[in-house]
This record gives structure tokens, sequence and C-alpha cells, in this order.
């Protein structure tokens, strides 16, 4: 069946875009059904922890929003690999679209980290690895998304933007090890910031259905934001009109 | 460009490339010596802005004096970057250049080099001298100066991608900031890190390796990367 | 458990809930912006095929 399918078929902005349309509702209605019993278990079933009382519970939004901000970002790269490698408007396409969804996961992580670490371990912030790595992780999604807005020639755009993901992807991972030496160096952060407090299994499914439920989440949400690039950026062409003008 | 009596250039020929490129950019750099000392100058202001910010008690001096002057080195590196290929892109020689035989992963690398010997080298020279004022030791300057000397070429390096991203951009100067601070951060940390690993009574030779390392690393990569980025500018 | 333990989260109740309200507010703003931007492309298109 996927050899009689041509599939670089949906590799144009023109044949993509009633696809997307067709496949959201299939991502937006499990993200919500997801989310609603990942909630319920959560926030009501799952017992009260013995060391953190009932502020643990924030993890099931911080741990699953921090895996989308990262996750969403190596998608975003390879979709910058691929725009550089094929030379394809659509992955230029689909790294834009990605962008911000995975920019406001990084901030929910950071938001919902500090507030964590408050009750937690007495501190809204650290410089430990991890939050230091996020926060520069924000950085390069805002870095990305003001290169792409300052250069007005949508290709020099693409490949620039294509560019400094990648460039961003390979300093991720150098500035957490980074860290991490400078934290050994200093001996002050004993204790261990990366400790969740031990996972009755409810807490762990709850926190699996939320992960899940962001990531269908932010397939929804991107494919609807590729759509209205698809668009803006193929305006002049006639098919756009068409679509414009039909119903979805 | 080329003096044609001399020899003509062959095809993809690398150090010729990386010859040409520095000693046409130093002699451009040295035709303006006035702005190569204001850059130095702000290197010195800004380093003198924090005791003035902090109070100038010793031990707090003390304990801020390596990350203040590797601060300092990375905003007046960032400061000097936009000559790299600012001059040359706006009257057309970037293109000129790029057209040229030799690769341009080539050329740009001399230009870097050109570059750090201008703006980078004369801040290692002057870094111990300002480090006396957070009161540093010894051994202490010597680990500054000797990271500084390793991590400054690095930041030429990894400056020069953003600056060729940004090429002609009306945004310029904030936008090269936001995109090559963090390629910068883990330099920083390391450069600081091995001034207080040398305090804690670590070997020098641990941090100055790491260093050394992202130096190498940025040597062969920052070039291509800036190439490609050039070319795309110039598209 | 009552709605009252509920809602003061055994004493945490401002970081649970401070976490919760901020994540459902950004969720709510992206929904919304990312639909009005597909809308705005949309009615872009429309008025420029009518001329």
């Amino acid at each position: 069946m996927f050899r009689s399918i041509n599939w670089f078929k949906f590799a144009s902005p023109a044949s993509f875009y009633p696809v997307a349309g067709h496949l959201i509702p299939w991502f937006a209605v499990p993200a919500a059904l997801l989310a609603a019993v990942g909630l319920w278990l959560g926030l009501v079933v799952a017992p009260t922890d013995a060391q953190q009382g009932d502020a643990y519970r924030i993890i099931f939004i911080h741990v699953p929003a921090a895996w989308m901000s990262m996750f969403l970002y190596l998608v975003m790269a390879a979709w910058c690999a691929a725009s550089l490698t094929f030379n394809a408007r659509l992955a230029s396409m689909m790294a834009q679209a990605l962008a911000p969804t995975g920019a406001m996961f990084t901030v929910v992580a950071l938001w919902t980290g500090a507030l964590w670490g408050r009750p937690a371990w007495g501190t809204y912030w650290a410089w430990d690895a991890r939050m230091t790595s996020e926060l520069i992780l924000l950085f390069l999604y805002l870095g990305y998304m003001a290169l792409r807005h300052a250069i007005d020639e949508p290709r020099r755009a693409d490949r620039a933007s294509a560019v400094l993901a990648l460039v961003g992807a390979i300093n991720v991972p150098i500035i957490y090890f980074s860290v991490r030496w400078w934290n050994t160096l200093h001996q002050g952060a004993t204790v261990s910031l990366t400790s969740a407090p031990k996972m009755a299994s409810i807490m762990l499914v709850a926190m699996l259905l939320m992960s899940f439920a962001a990531w269908f989440y932010a397939i929804a949400v991107t494919l609807i934001r590729v759509r209205a690039i698809i668009l803006e950026r193929e305006r002049r062409t006639t098919w756009a009109g068409d679509l414009a003008g039909a119903a979805r | 460009m080329r003096n044609a009596a001399a020899q003509p250039a062959i095809e993809g020929e690398v150090w010729p490339g990386v010859a040409w490129a520095v000693q046409r950019d130093l002699r451009l750099a040295l035709r303006s010596k006035a702005e190569l000392g204001v850059q130095l100058l702000f290197y010195a202001i800004v380093v003198t802005l924090f005791p003035l910010g902090v109070g100038a008690d010793p031990a707090l001096l003390r304990a801020l004096g390596p990350g203040v002057l590797w601060v300092a080195a990375l905003l007046a590196s960032l400061l000097s970057l936009p000559r790299l290929f600012a001059a040359d892109f706006a009257d057309g020689t970037l293109e000129q250049i790029a057209l040229s035989p030799y690769p341009l992963a080539a050329l740009i690398s001399g230009k870097i080099l050109a570059h750090w010997l201008a703006t980078g080298a004369p801040l290692v020279l002057l870094s111990p001298l300002l480090a006396v004022q957070f009161g540093l030791e010894a051994d202490e300057l010597t680990a500054l100066a000797l990271g500084l000397l390793l991590g400054t070429p690095t930041l030429s390096l990894l400056g020069a991608i953003g600056a060729a991203l940004t090429l002609g951009l009306r945004a310029g100067g904030s936008l090269l900031a936001l995109l090559t601070l963090p390629l910068y951060v883990p330099i920083l940390i390391f450069g600081a890190g091995t001034v207080e690993a040398t305090r804690a009574g670590l070997a020098v030779e641990g941090g100055l390796s790491v260093l050394g390392a992202a130096l190498l690393a940025a040597l062969v990569g920052a070039p291509l990367a800036s190439a490609a980025a050039v070319r795309i500018a110039l598209d | 458990m009552n709605l009252a333990d509920f809602f003061a989260m055994g004493g945490y109740g401002f970081y649970v809930w401070g976490s919760y309200a901020v994540t459902a507010a950004l969720i709510a703003v992206e929904t919304v912006l990312v639909r009005w931007r597909l809308r705005s492309a949309r009615e872009a298109i429309r008025a420029s095929e009518q001329r």
C-alpha cells in the first residue's frame, strides 16, 4: 500500500493543505480526552505525596511541557535539515509552524518549574543544568522566530533560520553539560533538583497521559498553523484562491 | 583584487586563500586604528562599571572578577562582530569574494583570523591589567589570560556565524546579540570556570583543554557554517 | 476530598493553581491566535480575489 501512494506528492503545500485539515480533528479530540483523563487522575485520584504534599501535582504539567519543549525543537531542527537538503518549501513551513508552540511549552516548563521549585526545594530559580538549558532553549526559539521575522525575503528567511536552528541544536546539549561541570565545581547545589517524588504507578499513568495529550495538542495546533502559513505564503497562487473560497 | 602578474589562483586552494584574506583584512583594520582603540576602551569601561555598581568590597570583587572579565569580553566581541562582513557586504566586495576561486570557507577563516588579531588579541593582553583591579592572584591571572587566549578566537569564529546570518538586516545589532550569546554561553562557563578552578586549587589544564577543544571544533565548523550563511545572504 | 480541600491543595494552592491557570491561559491564547491567523489568511485571499 505504501508503494502505491506517491508520498512526495504531499510535499507540495497545495496538496498538504487539505490533508492537514483532515488530520486536525484526529489529534485535537484525543488531546482533549487524554488531558481530561490525565488531569482527573493527577488532580483527584492520585494520592498526596509523603514529602512534597500536594505541590507535586505540578509535575503533571511541568514534565510533559519540558519534554515537549525539547522534542519540538528536535522535530523543528529535523524539518530544517530536510528543507536545506531537499530545498522544499513545505519543510520550512513546518519548522516555522512548530516554533511558537515549542516556545510556549518552554515558557510553561520554566514557569511551572519555578512554582514547583519554591515549595519543593525552597527557591523559585536555581542555576542548575536543566533550568539553565531550558532558559537557553527559550532564547533559541525566540532567536529563530526573530531571525525569520527580520528577513523579508521568504526563501532567505527559510534558509538562514534553518542554519540557525541546526547550530542551536548542537548548542543545547553542550550547554547542559557545561552547566553540570560548573555546578560540580561550585558544589553548592547539593540538593538534586532533578528528583521527582517516588512515583506511584497512578502518578506515572497520569503523567504519561498528559504527555501524550501535550504531544497530540502540539500536532493539532501545528497543523492549523501550517495551514495558515501555507495560505499566507502561497496567496498568489490560483489553488489558494480556490481553497480559501471553499468552506473548510 | 588579485595581482594578475603574480601566480594565478588555483581553484580550491585553501592556504593562499586564507593568507590573502588575512593580509587584506588586517591592512584594512589597521587603517582604522581609532576604531579598534575604541573597542578596547569599551572593554575597559564595562569592566570598570561592575565595581561601581556592586560596591568595592574586595571579597565580592574577587568572587565576581572572573565572570565580569569574561562577560565583558563577550560583549566586546559582540560589538566588534559587524566589522567582519558589513563593510564588504555594503559595497559589493563580499559578493566578489564569494565568486573567487578560493573556497569561501577558507577566505572567511582568514577574515576571522584578521578580526581576532585586531580585536581579540589586544583584549587578551589588556585583561590581566584589568583583572588586578578585582584582586586576582598571579595564578588566576594566568588562567584568565590563557583562557581568553583560547576563548576569544572561538568567540570570533562563533560570532561570524551570527554576523553572516544577519547580514544587511535592519534589526542587525540586537538580533545578532540574541542569536550569538547562546552560542557564547559554554565558552563563558568554561572560561570563567577555569579561573575559579584555579582558585579552588585544581589544575588549570582541565578547563584549558575544554576551551582548546572548543576552539578546534569551532575552527572546523564555524567557517563552513558562516560560508553557508553568507551564500544564503547573497542569493 | 471536598471542594475546599481541592482548592487548598494542602496549603500549596497558590503554586499548583498558579501553574495550572497560567498553562490553561497560554493554551487558550495559542488556540485562539492560531485559528484567528488561519481565518485572517483566508479572508486576505478572498479579499484580493474579489478585486
